[in-house]
């Protein structure tokens, strides 16, 4: 077994996603199946072979710093869930301690 | 303009949606024809289409009659034209458009309205397009199908029990339904490839970094791509390039010329071209019927003149593993921007819980299995203690294939493979069988990882189900111009071999 039904769960905590007792007994056995065949690149006899990130090999892109326009308050603010003095409205970010 | 389009014009609306864009483009320019009437005719299509076809998550009739009106009277005016004038464009719902909604296939994003335009949005409305609506896709691009779109599945316009393939099988089906001529969508794995093969049509990749990513909801940044559909070669070639070119809005897009695509498509001359048969994409797995379409398309460009031999990619087989390990570990990162604070759906703020409960609770009810799965399997990947064994391998296997690729190219122009191992499944076949979904991807994923150039052009029917089998050519970067040659030289001979488009025996509607 590549991955246990308890190491699912940890991982979508890290990944903030509050998944259900049955959908951890249905994605946990299609995880491990999908890990052991990916685990396939482990075959690979990669020594010394630089890994790629990005196809195209483009580096430091930079643009010219100049003024432009950007959205309004009103623009930036329509879309949010709660919006509270032309701010974003968050539930608390703090604990009760 | 050639009599076709000539007495299709006169015939009226009924016909103006099985013309191709070229054939429009040149009656609207002749004022045969007015783009209000070919959106109309295409609106009317989707009215009488869409209900079954489900390709459209959103029609934008209002703006699209609006636009097109605007068009008529510049046209009349005499001001100069945009290239796409007046031709109708379906979206794929992952552009964001502004004045419509952006959902992704997701209910995370369901009712979003994006506050700018994506850069090939923007190219779009600057080509004078209409843009009728946006396309059904898999949520957040992830399938194979539509099938994991939080809005239902759409339909193969060849047999409505079937996938369009996916992730852009709503652009792919509105262009095989009729509904548009033209269609964008975005590749990450296959999601134009793979579609536009298992409906019919044309479809391709271009060099990642040709068009824009600015705008495009992102799912794995390093291998996203947008690029056209068409019914014909020479219409993906015009999309290809009005939405191509440099951008500064997005640090990957390449500050270089576009590869002169539409000059090609209209030589459609392989004689002399060097054409490699890639050895690893075919055998155990593939249906017989797309391999025996695939091998009498190979004889047919050697009969046009092309110098055919194989190649070996041998890290080719281990393109599928490496991709689903970058892919899912990218999305895990571009998808956390999705915690229910700025924009998108908030579930579960009562007043009692914190930020992160309810971010959690927002996930969970926002993102569907799929999404869920390659987030956790890209947590995975990328979680200390794995990395080096899956992540940076992963990595390490992309530097192999690029090598493959750049020893193939050395021999041959161009490289050739099936675009799909099977013809269109049965919707609901492979849906909670992820490993077999994304067996769909088997020959496109090689591009992405590489970056390259790569197309989909019909090249018959599979003998045993009657459904469409698609060709894939793939160029090295920056080689786009070849697609296209090859492409069009295939489909001018086969469309005489077949007495006409393949996409006239399509008898799902």
């Amino acid at each position: 077994m590549s991955i246990t039904r308890d190491e699912v769960a940890y991982l979508a905590r890290l990944a903030r996603i509050a998944l259900g007792d049955a959908e951890l007994d249905h994605l946990a056995p299609q995880l491990d199946q999908i890990i052991t065949a990916v685990a396939q690149v482990q075959e690979v006899a990669a020594e010394g072979i630089p890994p790629t990130s990005h196809a195209t090999g483009v580096t430091n892109v930079f643009r010219d710093d100049e003024p432009a326009g950007c959205l309004t308050p009103e623009q930036a603010l329509d879309q949010a869930p709660a919006v509270e003095q032309q701010r974003f409205k968050v539930p608390r970010i703090l604990g009760e301690d | 303009m050639d009599s076709r389009s000539q007495r299709s014009a006169r015939e009226g609306a009924g016909d103006l949606t099985r013309m191709t864009a070229a054939e429009l483009s040149a009656a609207l320019a002749a004022r045969e024809v007015s783009a209000t009437e070919v959106t109309r005719a295409h609106l009317d299509q989707i009215a009488a289409v869409d209900g079954r076809v489900h390709a459209f998550l959103h029609v934008a009739a209002d703006s699209a009659l609006a636009q097109a009106a605007e068009v008529d009277g510049r046209r009349s005016q005499g001001e100069p034209l945009g290239p796409l004038a007046g031709v109708p464009v379906a979206v794929k719902d992952v552009f964001a458009t502004v004045g419509m909604p952006t959902t992704c296939g997701s209910r995370i994003l369901e009712g979003w309205h994006p506050p700018y335009d994506a850069t090939i949005t923007r190219r779009l409305r600057q080509a004078d397009a209409i843009i009728v609506g946006k396309t059904n896709m898999d949520e957040f691009a992830m399938g194979s199908s539509t099938e994991n779109s939080a809005y239902g599945p759409s339909r193969n316009p060849w047999d409505l029990a079937r996938i369009p393939g996916g992730s852009s099988g709503g652009s792919a089906a509105a262009v095989a339904a009729y509904e548009a001529p033209l269609a964008v969508g975005t590749d990450t794995g296959g999601s134009i490839r793979q579609p536009a093969s298992v409906c019919g049509i044309v479809g391709t990749k271009p060099t990642y970094g040709g068009s824009s990513r600015y705008g495009v909801v992102a799912f794995a940044s390093s291998l996203d791509t947008p690029g056209p559909f068409g019914r014909t070669v020479l219409d993906a070639a015009l999309l290809h390039e009005a939405i191509s070119g440099h951008d500064p809005c997005d640090s990957t897009s390449i500050d270089a010329a576009v590869p002169p695509v539409v000059a090609a498509a209209r030589e459609a001359d392989v004689s002399g071209m060097r054409i490699g048969v890639v050895t690893e994409l075919s055998g155990d797995g593939y249906q017989s019927g797309v391999l025996s379409r695939f091998a009498e398309a190979v004889e047919l460009l050697e009969s046009l003149g092309a110098k055919v031999t194989e190649v070996s990619c041998p890290h080719f087989r281990y393109a599928l593993p490496a991709y689903y390990l970058i892919a899912p570990s990218e999305c895990s990162s571009n998808l956390a921007r999705f915690d229910a604070m700025r924009y998108g759906l908030r579930t579960g703020d009562d007043g009692t819980r914190d930020a992160e409960e309810v971010m959690a609770l927002t996930r969970e009810a926002g993102f569907g299995a799929e999404v869920k799965r390659r987030i956790i399997l890209g947590t995975y990947a990328l979680s200390s203690g794995y990395y080096d064994a899956y992540y940076g391998k992963a990595q390490q296997v992309r530097t192999l294939i690029i090598r493959d690729f750049d020893a193939a190219f050395g021999q041959v122009d161009v490289l050739v493979s099936p675009a799909t191992p099977t013809t269109a499944f049965p919707i609901g076949e492979r849906a909670d069988d992820p490993m077999a979904m994304y067996l769909a991807d088997l020959c496109t994923i090689p591009s992405d990882l590489a970056g390259n150039a790569a197309i989909s052009v019909p090249c018959g029917l599979a003998p045993e189900d009657g459904l469409p089998v698609g060709l894939q050519v793939m160029a090295p970067v920056l080689a786009d111009d070849r697609l296209y040659r090859v492409a069009a030289a295939a489909e001018a001979a086969f469309t005489d071999r077949w007495g006409g488009p393949l996409l006239a025996r399509a008898k799902g509607l």
